[in-house]
């Protein structure tokens, strides 16, 4: 996808489709415990996330499963009221549109989803839920709407004359195209693409990001795109941000990200990808993170990542880190750590200087120690 | 001698629509300790297989022989099947929610399994129980073993499971998709309780995927699956770097490059066939780019490519290196070695 240079502060400016500022949204949930029964708990699922999305760009999202990727890009389509912060859409502020005013905007940021079969009605032929959004918005009707439609599908590498056949006659890959289809219905500026490949085997999901690569470069479209495969996420994206627990942590141009992780935890999911080379991987050095993501309800003081984090100190523990420039990168290149990983630097070694209780700790069994403890013969 | 050793194995299941052919003729054989990948699609029939093994496919027509330990599992009975399953043969899967039962106890279900094999006490159990929680990497296993799985965080269930698997100390592990549903940072994680545990029991894994990342992280030995046949079977060196059937080629190649440039992805065409009234010849012709008429009419056997003598492909193009390497220069414009990298 197209590869776009920054310009100057001043030009650029003119360029920004979407302005995310300090977003936060928190989910209400009832309190477990007996005694605070009525206090009210909050997901923390998006906790202060600034961005912006440039004109013909690819934004890549990344982040373990709870991360908040998907919450944001539900907030930036509308699909959630944010508890506060601002979203600038091509100069207009939607933060707090009324659904009425928001109407004509919805054309314009559309979205496709992860499950081809879940986001499908099984009842309804393919030709009159890719028309749906001529019908929602009353642009079309009658043989005009047939008329567009096949045009879509056409354009999205399905056959028209099946017009008028059911999700269920189609496979995953063509059902991810009657998504894609469906989205491209007013030629929106935006999509969020949240896991458009993830449920499709390797080479059908070649097959659509190829199409959307095709499909951006000749309607010009800005995407975000939301993945967990970090090799997908490098192959689209222009600009890649990493989110951990509501916050952006590392936020760069794609090559930047890849040759010079600032974050450990980015370090740590760039390392922890296993690619299908076996020479390279069994040179690399992985750093094996413990435990899984703590609960965005109570998330932890200070950098949310200390309690995992190879190079935390006392001072991650204080401070939030702010999200700034590190180790003399370029300005597009954001972290938020104190301690950032320095170029050359091996992570995998590296012990936290922060006390155990702070810390995830994983109980362990040392090497060669095992061999009394699951010997069936033996007892 | 292989511990395991598969021998034309066919499964085949009546529906409505017709009788599906879901695995072909698939052999195989995998030594102890050793880690053999299974890779392929959805509908490739690298699951089937295995649970036929497991005998877990009720109501299929089975052919073929599955020799462990000097006896076919596919001729047991039910009841011995059943000393084999879980105390010799440990498996895991994908969902490990379907696998736990949820209205017990972690610790319970481990100290149960343990019990109905072997003569313990339920003290002497549970202690292994936690034992096995915490070789798994459980945090504050003493304590968690008495949570339920849905207090268990999604990496947890799935080490849970191991945990469960290895209970028994069984000479063959069977992984089907154990890091499908997890985060790349838990995926590193679990694959690391496999390998180690693998160091040092010495226990064979068949590890089944999708994923060719993972395949080239842990398999020694790697089988590619296409419509209910082995497409090609090599080490792991030789499947990535000088694989031979263009199947394997067109996997690798739709595959976003990881270092490099940014170039076009390069897909396989087309949608894998039907398993219901199959063509004859190879269920790969369809989309492949050197196809011939032979192909159409005859399945190719698997027969050695190349050099190496554990390396065999199905496949009619020339085995000759040389010759394979010149024809794909001719279809694809480009050779073979530098591949990995465009």
């Amino acid at each position: 996808m197209t590869t776009q240079a920054s310009g100057p502060a001043g030009s650029r400016d003119g360029d920004v489709l979407l302005r995310v500022e300090n977003l936060v949204k928190h989910f209400p949930v009832r309190s477990s415990t007996l005694i605070q029964r009525g206090a009210r708990d909050f997901v923390h699922a998006v906790d202060g996330v600034s961005l912006e999305v440039r004109k013909g760009e690819t934004l890549g999202l990344v982040g373990e499963t709870g991360c908040g990727k998907s919450t944001l890009a539900r907030c930036v389509a509308r699909l959630y009221d944010i508890t506060s912060g601002r979203i600038e859409f091509d100069g207009t502020d939607i933060t707090r549109l009324s659904t009425g005013k928001m109407r004509p905007l919805r054309r314009q940021i559309q979205m496709i989803f992860q499950d081809p079969y879940g986001s499908l009605n099984p009842r309804r032929r393919v030709g009159s839920i890719i028309g749906d959004p001529f019908a929602i918005h009353h642009t079309a009707s009658g043989a005009e709407r047939k008329r567009r439609v096949q045009h879509l599908m056409e354009l999205v590498g399905l056959n028209p004359e099946h017009y008028n056949r059911f999700p269920a006659e189609f496979s995953g890959g063509q059902r991810q195209r009657i998504g894609v289809a469906r989205a491209l219905a007013f030629t929106p500026k935006l999509i969020i693409c949240d896991e458009p490949v993830s449920a499709l085997d390797v080479s059908i999901q070649a097959q659509i990001i190829n199409l959307l690569a095709d499909l951006q470069r000749e309607l010009g479209l800005t995407f975000i795109f939301i993945a967990h495969d970090l090799s997908v996420v490098r192959h689209v994206s222009d600009r890649v941000a990493v989110m951990y627990l509501g916050k952006i942590t590392e936020q760069a141009p794609v090559e930047q990200m890849w040759a010079h992780p600032r974050h450990p935890y980015t370090d740590a999911l760039l390392s922890a990808v296993p690619v299908p080379d076996p020479a390279s991987l069994d040179r690399r050095e992985r750093i094996i993170l413990v435990g899984d993501v703590p609960s965005p309800i109570n998330p932890p003081s200070g950098c949310r990542f200390h309690p995992r984090c190879p190079k935390a100190q006392q001072r991650c523990v204080d401070e939030v880190p702010d999200f700034i420039p590190r180790l003399g990168d370029e300005a597009t290149h954001l972290t938020a750590c104190h301690f950032p990983v320095m170029d050359g630097e091996d992570i995998s070694q590296a012990r936290p200087a922060i006390s155990a209780d702070l810390r995830v700790v994983e109980s362990s069994i040392p090497e060669g120690s095992l061999t009394g403890i699951s010997g069936g013969e033996a007892s | 001698m292989a511990l395991l050793q598969v021998e034309d194995l066919h499964v085949s299941f009546r529906t409505d629509d017709g009788i599906v052919q879901a695995v072909r003729g698939v052999s195989f054989d995998i030594d102890p300790g050793q880690t053999l990948g299974i890779v392929g699609e959805s509908g490739s029939g690298k699951s089937v297989s295995t649970q036929t093994i497991m005998g877990l496919t009720r109501g299929a027509r089975v052919s073929g022989r599955a020799i462990f330990e000097g006896r076919d599992l596919l001729k047991m009975k039910p009841e011995e099947l059943q000393q084999v399953r879980g105390v010799k043969i440990g498996m895991i899967f994908q969902d490990p929610l379907s696998s736990l039962h949820p209205f017990y106890k972690v610790g319970w279900q481990i100290v149960e399994m343990i019990r109905l094999h072997e003569q313990v006490t339920k003290e002497v159990a549970r202690r292994r129980a936690i034992d096995l929680l915490k070789l798994v990497g459980i945090p504050q296993a003493d304590r968690r073993v008495d949570d339920y799985p849905h207090q268990f965080s999604g990496g947890m269930r799935q080490r849970a499971m191991i945990a469960m698997a290895m209970a028994l100390n069984p000479a063959l592990l069977i992984a089907d998709e154990p890091t499908t549903a997890l985060d790349v940072t838990v995926q590193a994680q679990v694959l690391q309780v496999i390998n180690r545990l693998q160091r040092e029991f010495g226990t064979a894994v068949i590890l089944i995927t999708h994923d060719l990342g993972v395949i080239a992280d842990v398999a020694d030995e790697v089988v590619v699956m296409y419509g209910g046949m082995v497409m090609e079977q090599a080490d792991r060196m030789t499947t990535f770097g000088a694989y031979h059937h263009p199947y394997t080629e067109g996997l690798l190649q739709s595959l976003p490059a990881y270092g490099g440039e940014r170039a076009r992805l390069r897909p396989i065409p087309g949608q894998p066939p039907s398993p219901i009234n199959v063509p004859p010849g190879c269920p790969f012709a369809a989309r492949c780019p050197y196809v011939m008429d032979r192909c159409r009419v005859e399945m190719p056997p698997l027969a050695q490519a190349g050099t190496e003598l554990e390396h065999r492909s199905a496949c009619w193009l020339p085995h000759d290196r040389a010759a394979r390497e010149g024809l794909r220069r001719k279809v694809i414009g480009q050779s073979l070695s530098v591949s990995a990298e465009a």
